[in-house]
């Protein structure tokens, strides 16, 4: 089996594994966040466990970033291999006549999360990772602030008009990745035949209304911050 | 009509080429893209220049050797035909076309517009075919009941032709579509089984030797298939390999 990981449909298969990975990551995270628009209560509860819990904290955590990191370097390497299967480019292209922006542009749309993730660990893992595992703080309460923390610390995170403008657009671009990227996921599985268009229909719309919710609650906590 | 061609132009396989501009004049809408190349190659022969060196042979679309990428398309604008089907109907008086051999480091330009395609007789030899013990007891393929649907399938594989525009069109230069298309017209017979497991890790391992890029599914290959081989080849032939390492 190892060596069916060395070959380019092996790769292709990691590249799947660890997208559907990601994608569930993300379905559950939407659904944790959107908890925030209707409870600031229950988002605090969840957030506390999730924050909390060991098996979250020091399994599945060290997974996801694993996750997140083999995704992003196997993508580089892919895409550096595959430039490198036609040394001289065509002096006339025609891509859109047969393919889709999306599909083209998977590196640029990855790069642009990849950006994102930059932005998102610096506003909020590091100082996650910070309060608990450095400070040693895990009551998840903060001096000042009724109740558990993270809802307030969540609204005020998007007081800036600049950082909500920023974070859209890069689910703009998380939009454009897995519009392209979820049908592919299924189809380097293997998984397409007889049901490439149930698939197509099911990515289209995971592909917006996750990242469309996840810009809602970003511009209703603008909006309603206290 | 009149037309200027962009065309690459290149010596040999060692010899760096270049964008050479010709015109062509009163060309008939009803000639096929090789006329209107024979027609040029006859001008520049009565000037004693090099004619264009392109791949062609039958001129009906089945021997899969014409080439050639036509305004930024394998086998040019026109839908489900080789360039020898394509006629000059898809252009206007005035148009300004490029022609380009199809690009690929597993396919190294020999001259002008002319590509060693032979990697893929070199995929194909990996284990592109049924061996038949032909002990004198053989038995006729006709007697093994197949379903229409599977027989179906493995004819419309089988259409490949080995062009190579699915390589050439790619933006990874891959050549899955080809390659899937080959493993599935054997994966979806009985007769395919007994082999089936040596020959998709054979071919995958060749066409990896070969230097082809990695599939990303933009699905340009489908589109730009003469034959209009599916993407679900090579959904197949993902499944048969995994099938196969885990065997």
């Amino acid at each position: 089996m190892s060596g069916f990981f060395k070959s380019s449909i092996g790769r292709k298969v990691a590249m799947a594994l660890s997208a559907f990975f990601l994608m569930f990551f993300l379905l559950q995270h939407f659904v944790i966040n959107s908890l925030s628009v209707f409870s600031a209560e229950l988002f605090n509860e969840v957030s506390h466990f999730m924050g909390t819990n060991w098996l979250i904290q020091f399994v599945l955590q060290p997974v996801l970033i694993f996750g997140v990191v083999f995704h992003f370097v196997m993508g580089f390497v892919l895409e550096l291999k595959n430039k490198s299967a036609r040394k001289i480019s065509y002096a006339k292209n025609n891509g859109a006549a047969n393919s889709s922006w999306m599909s083209r542009n998977m590196i640029w749309s990855g790069l642009a999360i990849l950006a994102f993730i930059v932005l998102h660990f610096i506003d909020f893992w590091f100082p996650e990772i910070n309060t608990k595992f450095i400070k040693g703080d895990w009551s998840g309460v903060h001096e000042g602030v009724e109740g558990y923390r993270y809802f307030h610390e969540l609204q005020g995170k998007f007081v800036s008009p600049i950082r909500v403008a920023a974070y859209a657009l890069a689910f703009v671009f998380l939009a454009l990745h897995l519009f392209h990227g979820f049908t592919s996921a299924f189809q380097s599985m293997g998984a397409t035949a007889g049901r490439k268009k149930t698939l197509q229909n099911i990515g289209k719309a995971y592909s917006i209304i996750i990242p469309v919710g996840f810009i809602i609650i970003a511009v209703f906590h603008h909006l309603n911050h206290h | 009509m009149n037309l200027t061609l962009k065309i690459w132009r290149q010596k040999d396989s060692q010899s760096k080429g270049q964008m050479v501009d010709y015109k062509v004049t009163d060309i008939s809408e009803h000639m096929s893209f090789l006329e209107m190349m024979d027609v040029l190659n006859e001008q520049l022969v009565n000037a004693g220049e090099e004619p264009v060196a392109f791949d062609h042979d039958c001129r009906e679309g089945i021997c899969g050797m014409c080439s050639m990428y036509i305004n930024g398309e394998a086998h040019g604008p026109d839908r489900g035909v080789t360039t020898c089907q394509l006629h000059m109907r898809m252009f206007k008086d005035g148009d300004t076309i490029t022609i380009e051999p199809f690009r690929a480091a597993a396919f190294p330009v020999i001259k002008d517009l002319v590509v060693d395609r032979s990697s893929f007789e070199r995929i194909q030899q990996a284990g592109g075919y049924i061996s038949v013990n032909t002990s004198g007891n053989t038995q006729d393929a006709n007697a093994i009941p197949i379903s229409k649907h599977a027989a179906d399938e493995a004819m419309d594989a089988a259409t490949c032709i080995g062009c190579g525009a699915c390589v050439a069109t790619c933006k990874n230069s891959s050549a899955m579509l080809f390659v899937g298309a080959k493993v599935s017209q054997y994966a979806l017979l009985p007769q395919g089984q007994v082999e089936a497991v040596d020959r998709v890790k054979n071919m995958v391992a060749q066409m990896d030797l070969e230097g082809f890029g990695n599939c990303t599914n933009t699905g340009a290959c489908e589109v730009e298939c003469p034959k209009g081989i599916s993407l679900d080849n090579i959904a197949r032939m993902n499944r048969e390999l995994m099938k196969a390492s885990l065997k």
